[in-house]
């Protein structure tokens, strides 16, 4: 085996940022305590931004493998790199303040979101189901050590410890599954199963229960309904940077997995999981957005409507065709960007004794800070679908390829249920605009993060009249996957 | 023809709202109630070349602008009007200024944030009006409603958010709706959001009833139509007087623009075979709602309830498909824009004095304020078509068409010039003339410029309509009678009517 068959030079991105998370562990140990986390903290962000620089600097224009087939390299892995190493880094200097208030700010805590992102990459590369196994667990465990690490928070270490068991046994639901697809193929690579299974009998009960497994553990992975228990509470009890977290890249990530997953390796068997997640998405997108009403803490809210948006990305998969893919990958991308500039906002409102994560804290906002009342009211409108917002056009994306598909009552729930969506982010923009302020907290945050935050939020917005350009680079990608 | 000027017309307010947001909090109001007339005016004054540049001989579109938006989809960023849109731009674009002229003095809070909602929902409603790719035309639709649902939360009366969450729920679900059905068509005509495709596509009549249905529900809500119009009067009573003006005169327009862009000419036959259906709910509107309107204490629910009916008579001119019925019920349409915009204002000049919009607080108005009792008289007796007004060629266009259809049908229309009347005088009677009330009311002051002047336009413009509808009619016939010419055949195979 030569070092030309491995074709290393394919992962320098990911060999590129794990050796920076090394390094940064390392720096973070021999620099003094008190200038290591700030430098560490420009290191994780530099590191994140100059590997989506890399990316960008080496877009493949076709599939290509690397390490004998384990790593795949294509346009749609860079595209959705570049978005996780980016929104990441976003998160990180969103979240500076906020972790500084907490004692969060220390250097492992972005070391471990360094490995976390590397994990993602791996995933988004995977063409081998152990490679796609090492990168979720590597993203997972660092992800629970970050919920973990505001070890003085009840509700933080309770999240963690829910978070850290059910995502155990759903790794678990989905080894069982991969073994037993393993025992029915013979092969652990992506595209060779992808190649066996045409050609087995898509009555063998073995098979089903094989693509059950899995569809059930990416479900849990996703928090989709009725698997979504753990969502909630993680939101909420984490500590607010690590759900900013959580909410944005590990989506993309999950949009990976299923694509390498599901369609890279079981199209072939869509008739067994499309139905599946039908019934998945549609309790998801029911369940969330109506759960989401009652709710009376923001990032628990914010989690439902997760769940809600995660039911609405799976209705382009279910299609079970190229266009519906396309669909599900704008959609994700521009949920990721909502999902984080949100996080975002409830990060700049909070401060040191000061959560902000109830409803009743943004009341009046409108009137203290406009502006940053403004951004509020542009991301709800747009989680909630409203054009002229991106918001709007990952839902028509998706609702457009579920008519496509011939699944015109699908279509006709979700749009319903998107009303019933509409409500509760209605009521945030109620309390911005509508109510009277309560307290006389001034909200300043400092000039960078506020201008990244606006071009967050205004990217949503101005994006429109190049949406189009966005929407067929996403169908471009899919298109020219191997498979 | 290509040319910009409806770009221009979508996006100057859009722009200009912003500038004007950008003005800031309300240290510098002077400066930015300034800056938002002087952009309204001038949007105003744009769309005039809209009128005199129209061809007035031709159906086709005009002013026409086409880009590629969406690829992907087919979608375009296309532009063009006809006949049709064209009256109802200028109803937005002049009732605009006049917004601006009545929030001057009244609204103090939060003024730049106030005045940019104007302005920008101009732009999306003149984007309805002209946008000619259906989905570039839902997105100006929903568009609109955000401006809309802040101005009646954030400036509105004691139960505004209520009223607000309750406009805002009912109009999107009838929007996503009419998406649903968008999206049909678009797999019908092949992959095309052309408009002009959607109505060219054959639909075998079950599909053409569901799509009927859909836009039902978009457009059924707008305009209201009964039964769903219950979020009318919450919204026009809660919503502060520029906010009711608007919604009156311009955003009920678009559902009764809906039905003869969409409705009627996608699913013609099943237009024919639901006829039925919409005459019935036409005529419920015009007779049962004139008779709520009349037990109403509130001034602004009495009209609120007016403009449900007198909608009616939009939707019923609509649905006996002849020339004078569709022609009627346009110039029904503007000729509401004007009077019901009128008497929202005259109801805020009342309010503006006395914070009360009770009828029943009010009595012998017209002793203190006799110029102020004038206009009002002059539109309460438009509303109840008084033949020389607006009011009366619409009602009149309408009424004509449907006797030649049936004339039982117009008979039972035709009480609405009872109940209009009844209605409309009865709360006239009791609040500007008899005896003066009290002390407080005697001492009123009449109206000052700003008042005439907005009042003045509207009172010059009812007359004009009324006394010469003909630079109104000239330029709908051509479209009309194109629109009538499409109906005419069946779109099934074989012809199923």
């Amino acid at each position: 085996m030569t070092l030309q068959t491995l074709q290393t030079s394919l992962a320098i991105p990911e060999i590129f940022l794990a050796s920076m998370a090394c390094l940064t562990l390392v720096a973070g140990l021999y620099i003094g305590r008190n200038r290591a986390d700030e430098i560490c903290f420009w290191l994780a962000t530099g590191t994140l931004l100059a590997t989506a620089g890399l990316i960008i600097g080496s877009f493949s224009q076709g599939s290509e493998t690397a390490f004998n087939g384990l790593f795949v390299d294509d346009p749609m892995a860079d595209l959705l790199k570049i978005a996780i190493c980016v929104l990441s880094a976003i998160v990180f200097i969103y979240s500076r303040h906020y972790n500084m208030a907490r004692s969060l700010f220390q250097s492992e805590y972005h070391v471990l979101g360094l490995f976390a992102v590397c994990g993602m990459l791996v995933m988004t590369s995977a063409n081998h189901l152990l490679v796609l196994y090492l990168g979720l667990e590597l993203m997972s465990l660092c992800l629970y050590a970050m919920v973990a690490f505001y070890r003085d928070d009840r509700l933080a270490v309770e999240s963690a410890m829910k978070y850290f068991v059910l995502g155990a046994l759903a790794s678990s639901v989905l080894l069982y599954g991969m073994s037993l697809l393993y025992g029915l193929t013979g092969t652990l690579s992506l595209p060779e199963i992808h190649r066996a299974t045409g050609s087995l009998d898509q009555e063998n009960l073995g098979l089903i229960l094989a693509v059950v497994l899995i569809v059930v553990s990416l479900a849990f992975k996703l928090g989709a309904v009725p698997f979504h228990m753990w969502v909630p509470d993680v939101y909420q009890g984490s500590p607010t940077s690590t759900t900013a977290f959580i909410a944005a890249a590990p989506k993309i990530a999950a949009f990976a997995m299923i694509m390498r997953l599901l369609i890279g390796g079981l199209e072939e068997l869509h008739g067994i999981w499309q139905q599946m997640l039908i019934i998945l998405a549609l309790l998801s997108v029911a369940a969330g957005n109506i759960i989401a009403i009652a709710q009376d803490n923001l990032k628990r809210m914010l989690a439902y409507s997760t769940i809600s948006h995660m039911g609405f990305f799976l209705f382009g998969i279910l299609t079970a065709d190229a266009a519906g893919y396309g669909a599900s990958l704008f959609y994700v991308l521009v949920y990721a960007t909502m999902s984080c500039a949100a996080f975002g906002l409830i990060l700049i409102l909070s401060d040191k004794d000061f959560e902000s994560d109830r409803l009743e804290d943004l009341k009046g906002l409108g009137k203290k800070s406009p502006w940053v009342g403004l951004l509020l009211l542009i991301m709800m409108f747009s989680m909630a679908g409203v054009p002229p917002t991106a918001g709007f056009f990952a839902k028509l994306s998706v609702i457009h390829s579920l008519v496509n598909a011939g699944l015109v009552w699908v279509a006709v729930l979700a749009v319903l249920l998107a009303v019933v969506g509409a409500y509760y982010y209605l009521r945030i923009i109620k309390l911005v605009y509508f109510d009277e302020p309560e307290d006389s907290r001034e909200i300043s945050p400092t000039p960078a993060v506020r201008t990244v935050i606006t071009i967050n939020v205004l990217s949503i917005v101005l994006i429109l009249p190049w949406i189009g350009s966005l929407f067929a680079m996403c169908h471009e990608v899919i298109l020219m996957l191997a498979y | 023809m290509d040319s910009n000027l409806l770009s221009i017309l979508i996006w100057f307010p859009i722009v200009s709202g912003i500038i004007v947001l950008m003005t800031g909090n309300d240290r510098n109001q002077a400066v930015t109630r300034k800056l938002a007339l002087g952009f309204s005016i001038a949007v105003f004054i744009l769309s005039i070349p809209l009128y005199s540049g129209f061809d007035q001989t031709t159906a086709n579109l005009q002013f026409t602008e086409h880009r590629d938006w969406i690829p992907a989809f087919n979608i375009h960023y296309s532009l063009g009007i006809d006949g049709i849109a064209l009256p109802l731009i200028l109803l937005t674009t002049l009732l605009t200024v006049i917004v601006v002229i009545a929030g001057w003095q009244v609204i103090r809070d939060r003024v730049a944030q106030y005045m940019a909602a104007f302005l920008i929902m101009e732009g999306f409603m003149i984007g309805v009006f002209s946008a000619t790719d259906a989905i570039l035309f839902y997105v100006f639709w929903e568009a609109m409603l955000i401006p809309m649902f802040l101005i009646i939360g954030i400036w509105g009366g004691p139960n505004r958010i209520y009223a607000t969450i309750k406009f805002f729920l009912y109009t999107l679900l009838g929007s996503l709706l009419m998406l649903v059905a968008l999206l049909y068509l678009y797999h019908a005509t092949d992959g095309s959001f052309s408009i002009r495709d959607h109505h060219a596509v054959g639909l075998s009549l079950d599909t053409q009833i569901l799509i009927f249905l859909a836009f039902l529900a978009a457009f059924a809500v707008k305009v209201p139509m009964f039964p769903v119009h219950t979020w009318l009067p919450d919204a026009h009573v809660e919503a502060p007087t520029g906010g009711s003006v608007i919604l009156a005169a311009v955003m009920l327009k678009m559902g009764g623009y809906g039905f003869v862009r969409f409705s009627m000419p996608v699913a013609p036959d099943a237009s024919h075979e639901l006829s039925w259906l919409m005459i019935a709910l036409s005529l419920i509107a015009v007779v049962y709602i004139a008779l709520i309107a009349l037990v109403q204490r509130d001034m602004k629910k009495l009209i609120a309830y007016s403009s449900i009916s007198h909608m009616g008579f939009v939707t019923l001119g609509f649905f006996i498909f002849n020339a004078q019925g569709i022609e009627g019920g346009m110039v029904q349409m503007v000729s509401h824009g004007f009077i019901s915009g009128a008497l929202f204002l005259c109801v805020g000049v009342l309010y503006d004095r006395l914070h009360s919009r009770d009828i029943a607080s009010y009595r012998g108005i017209a002793t203190p304020m006799p110029v102020f009792a004038a206009f009002m008289v002059l539109f309460a007796m438009a509303n109840s078509g008084l033949p020389g007004t607006s009011g009366f060629v619409g009602e009149f266009l309408v009424i004509l068409g449907t006797f030649k259809v049936n004339p039982w049908f117009a008979a039972v229309a035709a009480s609405t010039l009872i109940f209009g009347a009844a209605y409309t005088l009865w709360m006239i009677k009791r609040v500007v003339y008899g005896p003066v009330l009290n002390e407080q009311i005697g001492a009123l002051a009449d109206l000052d410029l700003r008042e005439t002047t907005f009042l003045g336009i509207l009172a010059a413009l009812v007359l004009l309509v009324g006394i010469w509808p003909d630079p109104l009619l000239d330029v709908m016939h051509a479209s009309v009678a194109h629109l009538l010419e499409h109906m005419e055949t069946s779109k099934c195979t074989p012809a199923c009517r």
